[in-house]
């Protein structure tokens, strides 16, 4: 396996740290609503996105689901207009209108986000297919959880993209856990990475807590998609540490058993890695140091950005029902 | 018969606890109630869904199900919603009568062709020989920046379609009785409930009794102005009446309990009464309901009508998720109460400012 450059291990680390306080920074600020919108965090998935979209130009196209954030700012999203559209603001990315679950930024290729669970899977493949038809050399992901496997347009666009031979990466975070249903209630096996092999997809099994794995197998299944060879399926295994909205734990609340918890946050994909990086003096603790207080820093000014914002005018309700031409 | 009762005015809808006796538990419990005990008695009926069996159990109305019933007849499923609705579909063909849960009625547009195709044609496709005894329940929402894929009110897309009941509880009466009806009917319906009433208390009977689809309920008589206030609108609607009765108005209040079959006459012998008339409904405005009813009236009650029919609805855009935008958006008892005064022309209502994109509705005049 080609050795992943000392600058690209820094910058997935950043990522990772970066998606981390911003989460957090929402646990923080939550309670106070002023952020009215339903928030599904990923604390304890950072590095899926981050080892993902580490590989992916600008112009690559992802689509997310309701716990997008992480993809969002791995994949360059303008951290401010995030926040304001949390807040409700019209300088947010979707003017107030999406909240959460629909961030937009399409000079980063996010052309749009779906809560509804399955919706991402197609549109990756329908981005997929333009690029295909243009030639455009872009590549186009779909993330979506373990929950999303088993809709039917999972298998609809599977199919569809391995006939075309579409630059599409299916990405599946497998948490465990739809809501507060185990995966073992939903699926007879555990193998969502299998789910391609009859439609002759490569199918990948990898930790979803080791940013590195992740960035060097999707290194190659992106290789593959630029040359025209076709989809990947990566199932990456890791587990989310919040409950699956809001930002409690939801333990407490039976929703699952606190010990699976406390074991899976042994294994924090941040920690795995700092402690990899340190120990390869990839980084000094005063640098990692520094990324905090930049990042926190940058954060801090989003938070403010979005709460100092205006919100929309009444006015502005009726807007944006259809496009139109400027 | 307990659903020809009129309610009037009565704190019927707010928590206040019974002061006569009577039984009263929330919306919430009803429902469960009702799943609890055609669990009980009726061995066909099983309840399936995603969440069913998690510890908030549908916003509380399957808690503890899934323990008492075991994981056969409270069955969890994968997030897979079109396929699942055929199965469903598939085991009510067989005599079974599955009730289908989904938290919000927003994931109901992934099983259209299974319940429009299927489930809606399949009697009328059998030449009546085999029938669909399936409810799906499913729940509104609003608010909390939820936005456009997570607060649609869809009901009346499923009034376009024959084959289909509606049923629209406001009451905890009516969940309970409506179910057991639903479950009971034979047919497919779309029972729709919302969230905002779950807490709301009211008379309960703890035996199993039915409401009939397809009969409304005045709520409230009066003399001025009816408004048909159409499943959570049913407590604007009597929030209106209160500031309203203050200034001598007297709204009469029906509400329709099942879009399909709609009580109809129920309507027009109140518009007979009154002349005028509201309607107020939780989705928005074109293509809804509230036209439906507006369009039945002018058909077959027009010479009843002193004024133009106003409905108050939702702006026809998707919901928004700013706070700022949602005030905007829903309407509630004041827009009611500006209705009712503008048919009544009384012109303090233009001091009330207009709801953007709600221009106010005439649909016809009357002589
Ligand atoms: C079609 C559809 N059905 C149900 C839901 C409600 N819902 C939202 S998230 C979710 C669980 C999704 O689980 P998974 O795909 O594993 O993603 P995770 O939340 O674990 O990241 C469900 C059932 C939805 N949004 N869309
Ligand atoms: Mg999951």
């Amino acid at each position: 396996m080609a050795r992943t450059s000392p600058r690209t291990m820094r910058r997935l680390f950043h990522t990772m740290l970066k998606i981390r306080r911003f989460e957090e920074k929402i646990v923080e600020r939550y309670p106070e609503q002023n952020m009215r919108t339903p928030v599904h965090l990923c604390i304890g998935q950072e590095a899926i996105a981050a080892g993902v979209c580490g590989n992916l130009k600008k112009g690559d196209y992802i689509f997310s689901t309701h716990r997008n954030h992480g993809h969002c700012l791995a994949k360059g999203m303008d951290i401010n207009t995030l926040m304001a559209e949390f807040y409700g603001r019209i300088t947010g990315c979707s003017r107030g209108k999406g909240g959460s679950m629909h961030p937009v930024a399409p000079e980063c290729g996010i052309l749009g986000t779906t809560a509804i669970v399955g919706g991402s899977i197609a549109l990756a493949v329908g981005t997929g297919l333009a690029s295909r038809l243009r030639k455009d050399g872009r590549i186009s992901v779909a993330f979506f959880g373990d929950g999303a496997a088993d809709e039917g347009i999972f298998h609809e666009s599977l199919n569809f993209a391995a006939l075309k031979k579409l630059p599409v990466l299916f990405v599946c975070e497998n948490n465990f856990y739809a809501t507060n249903s185990p995966q073992t209630a939903r699926q007879p096996h555990d193998n969502i990475a299998k789910r391609g092999e009859s439609y002759h997809i490569p199918g990948f099994q990898v930790d979803g807590n080791q940013v590195l794995t992740i960035y060097e197998t999707v290194k190659k299944a992106a290789a593959r998609a630029r040359a025209g060879k076709g989809p990947s399926l990566i199932e990456c295994r890791t587990y989310r540490w919040k409950g699956h909205v809001g930002p409690d734990c939801d333990y407490e609340r039976g929703c699952r058993p606190e010990k699976e918890l406390r074991d899976w946050m042994k294994r924090c994909p941040i920690e795995l890695f700092q402690g990899h990086i340190l120990a390869n003096k990839i980084i000094t603790a005063a640098e990692i140091n520094h990324f905090i207080k930049a990042i926190d820093k940058e954060i801090a000014t989003a938070v403010k950005f979005g709460l100092e914002s205006p919100l929309p005018d009444k006015t502005d309700l009726i807007k944006h029902v259809f496009f139109e031409r400027e | 018969m307990p659903w020809t009762k009129v309610f009037i005015d009565q704190d019927d809808f707010a928590a206040t606890p019974a002061t006569d006796g009577l039984r009263w538990i929330t919306y919430r419990d009803s429902l469960r109630e009702a799943q609890m005990q055609m669990l009980q008695h009726d061995a066909r009926v099983f309840i399936l869904g995603e969440g069913v069996d998690d510890p908030g159990g549908i916003f509380g109305t399957t808690v503890g199900l899934c323990e008492i019933f075991g994981k056969d007849r409270v069955m969890d499923i994968a997030i897979a919603e079109n396929g699942l609705t055929g199965v469903a579909i598939g085991a009510a063909l067989a005599g079974m009568k599955p009730i289908f849960v989904h938290m919000r009625m927003d994931f109901l547009p992934i099983c259209m062709d299974q319940i429009i195709n299927h489930a809606a044609k399949w009697c009328y496709m059998t030449g009546g020989k085999v029938n669909v005894p399936l409810v799906v329940r499913s729940i509104i929402g609003r608010g909390w920046g939820s936005a456009a894929q997570h607060s649609q009110a869809l009901h009346s897309l499923f009034l376009h379609i024959p084959g289909l009941k509606v049923a629209i509880p406001a009451t905890p009466y009516d969940a309970k009785g409506l179910l057991v009806s639903a479950l009971n009917d034979g047919n497919p319906v779309m029972f729709i409930e919302h969230r905002w009433v779950y807490d709301y208390k009211g008379h309960v009977p703890e035996e199993i009794y039915a409401v009939p689809l397809g009969k409304g309920i005045v709520r409230r008589q009066g003399k001025d102005a009816t408004v048909v206030a159409i499943s959570q609108m049913l407590y604007e609607a009597v929030k209106a009446s209160k500031a309203l009765a203050a200034e001598g108005i007297e709204i009469e209040i029906i509400d329709p309990r099942t879009l399909n079959p709609l009580d109809e006459e129920l309507i027009f012998d109140s518009v007979r009464k009154t002349g005028r008339l509201v309607i107020g409904d939780v989705g928005c405005r074109t293509g809804g309901v509230g036209a439906e009813i507006a369009s039945r009236v002018a058909e077959k009650a027009f010479p009843f009508l002193k004024e133009s029919v106003a409905i108050v609805a939702l702006a026809d855009t998707p919901s928004p998720a700013s706070h700022a935008l949602e005030m905007a958006y829903y309407p509630g008892a004041e827009q009611i109460i500006a209705s009712v005064k503008r048919l009544l022309g009384n012109n303090k209502v233009s001091e009330l400012a207009p709801v953007p994109g709600e221009p106010t509705s005439i649909l016809f005049r009357s002589r």
